[in-house]
């Protein structure tokens, strides 16, 4: 750690632990009430277990983007952050609207529309919240004595994903035009800005991890996210093939959406290629686990398994099936779950001076929670193609088919179990590195 | 060799040449003559029952249009679905359930009992039906050519 500010983000990597364990909590439930045992449902219907689920999700990666926005950018701009005591009103008034919507999603109080669940009064908060957000990082970068394309392409990610919130705060009368603004939040987020974001700390981190000169690792983080967007962009016509719009989005969203791979194929060569030429050999081995097995996770579940079922010919049968939280499940966790892990895990040490690099524990804990996440595509995945043959084939019942596929969330929920154990190891060594302190900035890293 | 320059020109470029087309095809797609959305038909009680599909978060267990949770059917015909199941008494039977005060439990799964009125139960119907005329481009339940001939003999 350079600047004693940076210290802001390890709280807001603890408040997105706490709601990483929340979401899981949540998520528990959905997979029980799938297997018959929903004693929650007079409190906790399946709808409220999964608008907290997805909305929690959200709000514990953005509050990891956060986090590590505040430790990135001092140390990229060179300077400390503009305001520290503002960072902190922004870290509460997070956490505040967090809770107040998830709160709300248990009396009823949404909207529903998928990911975008808040209600609206609330989002103009979210808006504000973010306002501040950035304000102090740009101020920050601009008032610092460099502004390198690490700090920009990370800064503009953020930028942009607040700007795309705002079409989601449009009202339609037309379910078909709400669902095709809706994506323009969603998609344009995870497989667009969000990116971006990854990329970001995806270049901080091997700069830091690998030793390899800034100058290579940015130029290719350019060609990365050039490759995101021109692919992300027009591919968000695989959102629109069935929902009611032109025919034009079956072949521009299918070419497009077929070249997304590409970006993050990209990714994981550039991570796997930079840690090959590296020279330096960071103690930190556990941060680089994360960060390479950020780049290859993402490649797999939001890469290869996206692809699964993009193309309109196969989109047509797997459209509203379990196979959409296939994909989903480990493209969230391979491109921002873990890339927000892999950025607390460098930073730690860093914050609290305490070098806890080469625990058993920690390495335990990536093992399960990955192996634990792909058993749970994998249940997923299975479920979610029986369902397709059953249904879009042979015509049964969907309770019926829901019936004879609940098998398959039996083992999602074993993996599962295997998902939180890695997931509780990592919290213990979160919480075992201690709080960030000045005295850590005398330690090198 | 690329110069980060190059590279960086690229990335700026092409954004901004595919955000331009993307915002095209989106005004293109929804103008007079290439818009499917069935905006035409649209009354003041589809526009009540979509708000009251949104209110409750039906899309957190349902899906519609192909979008939602997977935990409740796919609602996109169902007033069809159900008239072919109970003699053409579909839209009695969904109004049944919406207004019914005690969680309707087909198979075991429960669902929310939300005892709507006469009124919002007909809205959220109206809703339903608009959903079922839209062109979605070959969607339906059963896909396949196949399945089609084997399921319609």
């Amino acid at each position: 750690m350079k600047y004693k500010s940076q210290k802001v983000a390890y709280w807001f990597f603890a408040l997105s632990m706490l709601l990483l364990v929340l979401q899981i909590t949540y998520g528990f439930i959905m997979g029980f009430a799938r297997i018959g045992f929903d004693g929650l449902h007079e409190f906790i219907p399946f709808n409220t277990a999964r608008a907290v689920h997805t909305n929690l999700l959200v709000v514990w990666l953005l509050s990891g983007f956060m986090g590590a926005a505040y430790y990135i950018i001092p140390e990229e701009a060179q300077r400390e952050l503009v305001s520290v005591k503002l960072a902190y009103v922004q870290l509460i008034s997070l956490a505040v609207v967090g809770v107040v919507a998830v709160v709300g999603f248990h009396f009823n109080i949404w909207e529903g529309r998928k990911f975008l669940e808040i209600p609206r009064p609330l989002d103009f908060l979210v808006v504000v919240n973010v306002l501040l957000f950035l304000g102090l990082i740009l101020v920050t970068l601009f008032k610092g004595k460099r502004q390198t394309t690490t700090a920009l392409v990370l800064s503009m990610g953020l930028l942009f994903a607040a700007l795309l919130y705002l079409p989601g705060m449009l009202p339609f009368d037309s379910q078909t035009l709400d669902s095709f603004f809706r994506w323009w939040v969603v998609h344009l987020w995870v497989e667009g800005v969000w990116e971006l974001i990854m990329g970001g700390i995806l270049s901080f981190l091997l700069i830091k991890l690998t030793g390899v000169d800034r100058e290579v690792i940015e130029k290719w983080l350019y060609v990365i996210v050039g490759l995101t967007f021109l692919s992300g962009v027009l591919g968000t016509g695989h959102h629109y093939y069935y929902i009611g719009v032109n025919k034009i989005w079956i072949i521009v969203g299918g070419i497009f959406s077929a070249l997304e791979p590409l970006a993050f194929l990209a990714m994981a060569l550039f991570a796997v290629n930079m840690y090959r030429k590296g020279e330096k050999k960071h103690p930190n081995k556990l941060a680089l686990y994360w960060t390479l097995g950020a780049a290859i996770t993402s490649f797999v579940g939001a890469g290869l398994l996206g692809f699964a079922h993009t193309l309109p010919q196969t989109n047509l049968y797997t459209h509203g099936t379990l196979v959409t939280a296939m994909h989903g499940h480990l493209a969230f966790w391979g491109a921002y779950g873990m890339i927000v892990l892999s950025i607390i895990s460098y930073s730690l040490p860093n914050m609290t001076g305490r070098k806890l690099y080469d625990s058993n524990r920690g390495r335990m804990a990536f093992w399960m929670a990955n192996i634990g996440m792909i058993g749970m595509t994998v249940a997923f995945g299975v479920a979610g193609v029986a369902q397709v043959y059953l249904e879009r084939k042979f015509g049964m019942d969907f309770m019926q088919v829901q019936k004879e596929i609940s098998i398959h969330f039996v083992v999602l929920i074993i993996c599962a179990t295997l998902f939180t154990s890695g997931i509780i190891l990592y919290i213990i060594d979160f919480y075992k590195h201690g709080k960030p302190t000045d005295e850590a900035l005398e330690i090198s890293q | 060799m690329l110069s980060k320059k190059q590279a960086r020109a690229f990335f700026l470029g092409g954004t901004l040449v595919t955000f331009l087309i993307f915002i095209g095809l989106t005004v293109f797609s929804l103008s007079e003559g290439n818009d499917q959305t069935n905006s035409e038909n649209l009354t003041e009680s589809v526009v009540r029952g979509k708000n009251i599909w949104e209110s409750n978060n039906c899309m957190g267990c349902h899906t519609i249009l192909g979008e939602g949770a997977y935990y409740a059917p796919e609602l996109t015909k169902v007033v069809d679905r159900l008239n072919l199941k109970y003699d053409g008494q579909g839209e009695e039977v969904l109004k049944s359930i919406l207004m019914s005060e005690v969680p309707w439990q087909p198979n075991g799964r429960k669902m929310v009992a939300y005892g709507m009125t006469d009124q919002e139960a007909a809205d959220v119907v109206e809703f339903f039906k608009w959903i079922g005329e839209i062109d979605l481009n070959g969607f339906d339940r059963i896909v396949s050519p196949l399945a089609k001939d084997n399921i319609n003999n």
